[in-house]
């Protein structure tokens, strides 16, 4: 059996740690002199604590803000569930109702529904138009005076879409106005960048967020790290208590070497943000033209332009995500889809459902999402390997879908006495 | 090195080349070479029956054309085809091969196939992949329906109405459906509200599939 190499296009699930962060971290895995716990007094405290406050500072500087508003926890999604959790209940007396989008991770998605479920919360999940984003005038419509917390997100993770995070801050801004309320008054914008992070500018005071989460995962950094970004003034209440690190907000012995590699990885993707940007679009976009041009009945899923640099995503109608994937597999290319079967929860993405697209589309839905390492001759591979595949599948697969998308979703499921009621929309193969 | 921990959907590891798939090899070659599908047009009266189950919205849809010795009974021909995943196209390939076989089996004994023989014989699934996509073993009971009636043989249809799911406490899958329209969304409230499978581990995976059917048809 041959061994492909891999041609890895799954950037927006992890990353790879680059060389430079794990020599930076090595230092405070291996030597003797880098082990201590940043809060003891002695010298080898001192020195985690030194190498703390520089991440801080390294990844202040880039945000735009002071060190004291990093905090650094274990994840993307904790950082998320920090802001979410952290607000609502800290200003639980203010108001208990959220706002989001139905096209948010799941990190902020779940710990909204807990809310809402177990804590009196009421929570509004926005809709997003065809490619994905948030109207600015529904969000305007949404907020109350009750309203304490708005968490959307600031690039999409599976189809890409970039959303005007710029926007809501001003229809915040105008709303407090309006209602005569203050900076450090609710409600307060949430944004999760993990996606964004390496492509856009992550400056919040530019940008005018209160708090904004980054995972070092997505950004060639190490796994088990995250940045949540808080505005001075606000205090989220802790989900983690302990010994009161990261200013009482997030207990826990400090992931030092985590924290220096996750620092390293951000810097490296600030610095090489637009260089790289600048490289991945002409590939992304070759990537979607071929398909599209090569592969009948494939629909591109987000916004054309308004979209990352790095993220593909198509619809390839009649046949099924993961046994596409599992062909690329073969073909030693790695990538993702938004079909159920390829999930734990057997669930299909709620994101290709939010923009509006049939559970069909959802199911067929591929996600290419490319990084530092995909070389122009990547996409030509892929170019060459895709269309055959598609073609077996469909050979085997019984069911031709129309384009028009008028295929509504069916509430029939998969063991009923008769055939499905949209069956107009599927021509079995006679 | 110790032996790792080895959860449910782990994936699976060939004992010779340690390579790892997500399914066993002999998935991965019915995955990649087919048996028994249909490529070509049907022609009018190519085949005695076939059926159909499935939607692509719940993302599998599984089509099967059967030829059936008269006289016999003996399966002579099982062609199919297949929307799915990997183990949904996998199992419609074995499905195949386990009916024809050997001169072909009977009606009545390939009626017997359940889906864990399927899987037996794929050399497993992961446990997530069981319910939703071994179907094949439906479309082609919706076939050998469409035999029965179409010779006449009304008596021997079976229907999947009422049918009994939990021997012991002879529970149907009516009772199921009724579970879930008050509300119960995992097996554990099914079982707090009916006790279904407690006594009879073997019709768990029949009653997950049913929970997820009333679920998606009641709940979308």
């Amino acid at each position: 059996m041959k061994t492909p190499s891999t041609i890895y296009l799954d950037h927006a699930a992890t990353t790879p740690l680059d060389p430079r962060v794990k020599a930076a971290m090595e230092p405070y895995l291996d030597a003797a002199d880098y082990f201590g716990n940043p809060s003891a007094i002695y010298r080898l405290g001192r020195v985690a604590k030194e190498a703390l406050w520089e991440a801080r500072v390294t990844i202040s500087s880039i945000l735009g803000c002071r060190p004291e508003e990093i905090l650094f926890t274990g994840s993307g999604t904790e950082s998320d569930n920090l802001a979410v959790l952290g607000i609502a209940r800290a200003y639980k007396a203010k108001g208990t109702h959220l706002i989001t989008s139905t096209i948010e991770h799941h990190a902020v998605l779940h710990a909204m529904e807990h809310l809402e479920k177990k804590e009196g919360f009421s929570v509004t999940a926005l809709p997003v138009d065809e490619y994905g984003r948030v109207a600015p005038k529904d969000l305007a419509a949404a907020l109350t005076p009750e309203t304490t917390l708005v968490s959307l997100m600031f690039a999409n993770n599976e189809i890409g879409t970039i959303l005007p995070i710029a926007e809501y801050v001003r229809v915040i801004r105008d709303w407090k106005k309006e209602h005569g309320r203050g900076p450090n008054e609710a409600p307060f914008l949430h944004t999760d960048a993990c996606q964004a992070a390496g492509y856009i500018d992550l400056n919040v005071t530019k940008l005018g967020v209160d708090l904004l989460t980054i995972n070092g995962s997505k950004i060639y950094g190490p796994k088990g790290t995250g940045v949540l970004y808080v505005r001075r003034g606000l205090r989220p209440q802790p989900i983690i208590f302990g010994g009161g690190q990261e200013m009482g907000f997030r207990s826990g012995t400090e992931n030092v070497s985590g924290i220096v590699g996750l620092a390293t990885a951000l810097r490296l993707a600030h610095e090489e943000r637009e260089a790289e940007s600048a490289r991945l679009v002409p590939l992304r976009d070759r990537l979607i033209a071929g398909i599209l041009d090569r592969v009948p009945k494939v629909v591109l899923n987000g916004h054309p332009t308004e979209r990352l640099p790095n993220n593909v995503n198509v619809s390839i109608l009649d046949i099924e995500g993961e046994a596409v994937l599992l062909y690329l597999d073969e073909d030693g290319i790695s990538a993702a889809t938004g079909s159920a079967c390829d999930s734990a929860s057997l669930d299909p993405s709620h994101v290709i459902l939010a923009i509006g697209r049939p559970y069909e589309f959802a199911h067929a839905s591929i996600r290419f999402t490319l990084g530092r390492s995909t070389t122009a001759a990547d996409i030509d591979y892929v170019l060459e390997k895709l269309p055959p595949i598609v073609q077996i599948l469909r050979q085997i697969s019984p069911v031709s879908i129309e384009m028009d998308g008028t295929v509504t979703g069916a509430k029939t499921a998969f063991v009923d006495m008769g055939r499905p009621h949209w069956e107009k929309n599927i021509k079995a193969t006679k | 090195m110790d032996t790792p921990l080895k959860e449910p959907n782990a994936e699976v590891v060939n004992q010779h080349t340690k390579q790892q798939w997500v399914y066993s090899d002999v998935v991965k070659d019915h995955f990649f070479h087919p048996r028994n599908l249909l490529l070509d047009a049907v022609a009018p009266g190519q085949f005695d029956a076939e059926g159909m189950v499935g939607s692509p919205a719940c993302g599998d849809v599984m089509y099967v054309w059967i030829k059936v010795d008269k006289a016999t009974e003996r399966i002579t021909e099982f062609k199919w085809k297949t929307f799915g995943c990997g183990s949904a196209i996998a199992s419609s390939s074995m499905f195949s091969i386990m009916t024809t076989e050997n001169d072909g089996l009977t009606l009545e004994d390939a009626l017997k196939i359940r889906p864990q023989d399927v899987m037996l014989r794929l050399g497993g699934l992961p446990n997530r992949k069981i319910h939703c996509s071994v179907l094949i073993d439906k479309a082609f009971k919706k076939a050998v329906n469409e035999y029965f009636r179409s010779t006449g043989q009304h008596a021997r249809i079976q229907v999947d109405g009422a049918r009994v799911i939990d021997k012991r406490l002879n529970i149907t899958d009516h009772d199921i459906e009724e579970a879930v329209l008050e509300g119960a969304k995992t097996l554990e409230e099914v079982q707090k509200k009916l006790k279904v499978g407690v006594g009879d581990p073997d019709a768990i995976p029949d009653i997950e599939q049913l929970i997820r059917f009333y679920s998606e048809k009641y709940y979308g």
